[in-house]
């Protein structure tokens, strides 16, 4: 299976970030990954957006156009990228942040209250983004929680080790959370 | 070997460091400031220096300095950037100084914006600064290229003793991809030219590029232009990608080559004898490399992210043997396979 990835939301959500730790998975499991960001002159805030494509054979255009998985944090996102997904594909939403629905009814969609999830647990604190992953792997089973696992290790540093369990607490909502 | 995921921009400062470079000068610009960042970071501690110079000027003749002294220097700007170095580039090639100059493209001309583009093709093969000379270019299609034509930049470049320019693109740079370092040692030469002190053991070097006297300064140019025959000769790289058969060559360098070999598979899925030909050499352009790619072929498609540069070369290369068309996007506005495969249709359809 080839999983042409769009992550997008506010800057500040995380987007980066999930893109980042899908694919270090992919890299875990042997796969052909890539990352792009949507870079923009601000430091902070604005609309941000990450394509991700993980996939057996070598990737072409690293710039996902046409997604078969869309991750959303706030409504301009999921207005702009809707139309673009592909018929059978997943949208995962984040129903906290986002105030409308899909009308799409050849698109797959999950509406995650991740945000509010994350809400009176300090451990969970930004972890809205990695809830959120979660369900995309419960959905699609991507990688097993295994794989994901090694890429939180790759990824965060030694010093903040214990932000690994907080971010596999998330990613177990997530992958418990029904819909 | 491990396979890491990094940033072009970062895994090209990596593999810099790890080819020997010991002084790096800049000045940030979007989209390459990683490569700074890095070597800020990571400089130090493998014995070089890293200087953020005042200016983009500054910088490039902080190379020549450094350059003319023996030790591997390298200079990395963006397109509005790279404009501002170009004097310094040509002292650099009149000096017979070797370098490694690093241009991560955006959107021009002026200030231009900050999305990925191709438009600096001509300045990078034709003049960035004035009189007679050439940049060796490398053309990265992936982060591997990334690291692997800046090593080959660094050896190329003492062995000829000219600059030699990465010309990538923000795409390039700011995407994560995975990547490995290579093993293989970098290939230093001596350099008996440099300016390091004498202590009156023999005759001082001078490190120079003006010549009143035109017989000198003609037999300095074509000495050097001896030098690019012989790299020219030998050193021209290429990747041919299905076009024994294909009917339609696209030909595309850098990210823009990426998007054009997904195009293909999928022209070649609708049954369109579609190939790709990609120069990793810009200058020298891989001429006997395209002419083998288009032997076979009806018509040739060349996309850029610009409004058509390299497609003089590709012209130029094939003496017009074949027709070519064009198909361009500019300003950081990248094609999409789709747009790409349409073209490739209506070439396949005339």
């Amino acid at each position: 299976m080839n999983y042409d990835i769009l992550l997008a939301g506010f800057g500040g959500q995380g987007i980066l970030f999930a893109g980042k730790i899908l694919a270090y998975s992919g890299l875990m499991a042997d796969k052909e990954v890539s990352w792009l960001p949507s870079y923009g002159p601000e430091m902070r805030g604005g609309t941000c957006n990450c394509s991700v494509c993980i996939s057996e054979q070598p990737i072409g255009s690293p710039l996902v156009v046409n997604p078969n998985v869309l991750v959303v944090m706030n409504t301009p996102s999921l207005e702009k990228f809707i139309d673009k997904v592909q018929p059978g594909g997943i949208v995962i939403v984040d129903s906290s942040m986002v105030d409308i629905k899909v009308e799409r009814t050849d698109v797959k969609v999950c509406y995650v209250p991740a945000t509010e999830l994350t809400t009176g647990d300090p451990q969970l604190k930004g972890g809205a983004n990695i809830i959120l992953i979660g369900k995309l792997l419960a959905e699609t089973k991507m990688f097993t929680e295994e794989i994901f696992k090694k890429a939180l290790e790759k990824v965060v540093p030694p010093k903040k080790a214990f932000l690994i369990d907080n971010n596999l607490k998330a990613i177990k909502i997530g992958m418990e959370y029904n819909c | 070997m491990e396979r890491n995921l990094m940033k072009g921009n970062e895994a090209l400062a990596e593999a810099a460091i790890r080819a020997g470079c010991k002084c790096f000068f800049g000045y940030p610009i979007t989209p390459q400031t990683e490569i700074s960042a890095y070597l800020a970071k990571n400089m130090a501690k493998s014995g070089g220096v890293f200087l953020q110079a005042e200016s983009e000027v500054a910088a490039i003749n902080m190379v020549l300095g450094a350059a003319s002294t023996g030790v591997r220097a390298m200079t990395s700007s963006s397109s509005p950037g790279v404009s501002l170095k170009s004097e310094g580039v040509s002292y650099i090639a009149g000096s017979d100084l070797p370098c490694v100059i690093i241009n991560v493209q955006r959107g021009g001309p002026g200030l231009g914006g900050i999305q990925p583009s191709q438009a600096d093709y001509w300045q990078a093969t034709r003049a960035l600064g004035h009189g007679d000379y050439q940049l060796l270019v490398y053309a990265p299609s992936s982060v591997q290229e990334m690291v692997d034509k800046v090593t080959l930049a660094f050896d190329m470049a003492d062995k000829y003793r000219m600059p030699a320019m990465i010309l990538a693109d923000g795409l390039l740079g700011q995407m994560m991809e995975p990547v490995t370092f290579p093993e293989k040692k970098t290939e230093f030469v001596e350099k008996p030219w440099a300016t390091t002190g004498h202590g009156g053991k023999r005759e001082h070097n001078i490190v120079n590029s003006l010549y009143l006297n035109p017989a000198l300064l003609e037999k300095s140019i074509r000495d050097r232009f001896e030098r690019y025959a012989e790299i020219k000769a030998n050193h021209t790289e290429a990747e041919l990608y299905l076009t024994e058969d294909a009917d339609v060559v696209v030909t595309a360098y850098g990210a823009t080559a990426r998007v054009a070999k997904s195009a293909v598979n999928l022209a070649r899925a609708e049954g369109i004898k579609a190939g790709l030909f990609r120069p990793i050499t810009l200058w020298p352009f891989p001429e006997k490399e395209i002419n083998e790619a288009v032997k076979n072929a009806k018509v040739i498609l060349d996309v850029e992210m610009s409004m058509g540069q390299m497609i003089e070369d590709v012209k130029l290369a094939t003496n017009c043997s074949k027709p070519v068309e064009f198909y361009g996007r500019t300003g950081g506005v990248i094609p999409t396979p789709a747009e790409v495969l349409e073209q490739i249709k209506k070439c396949a359809a005339k």
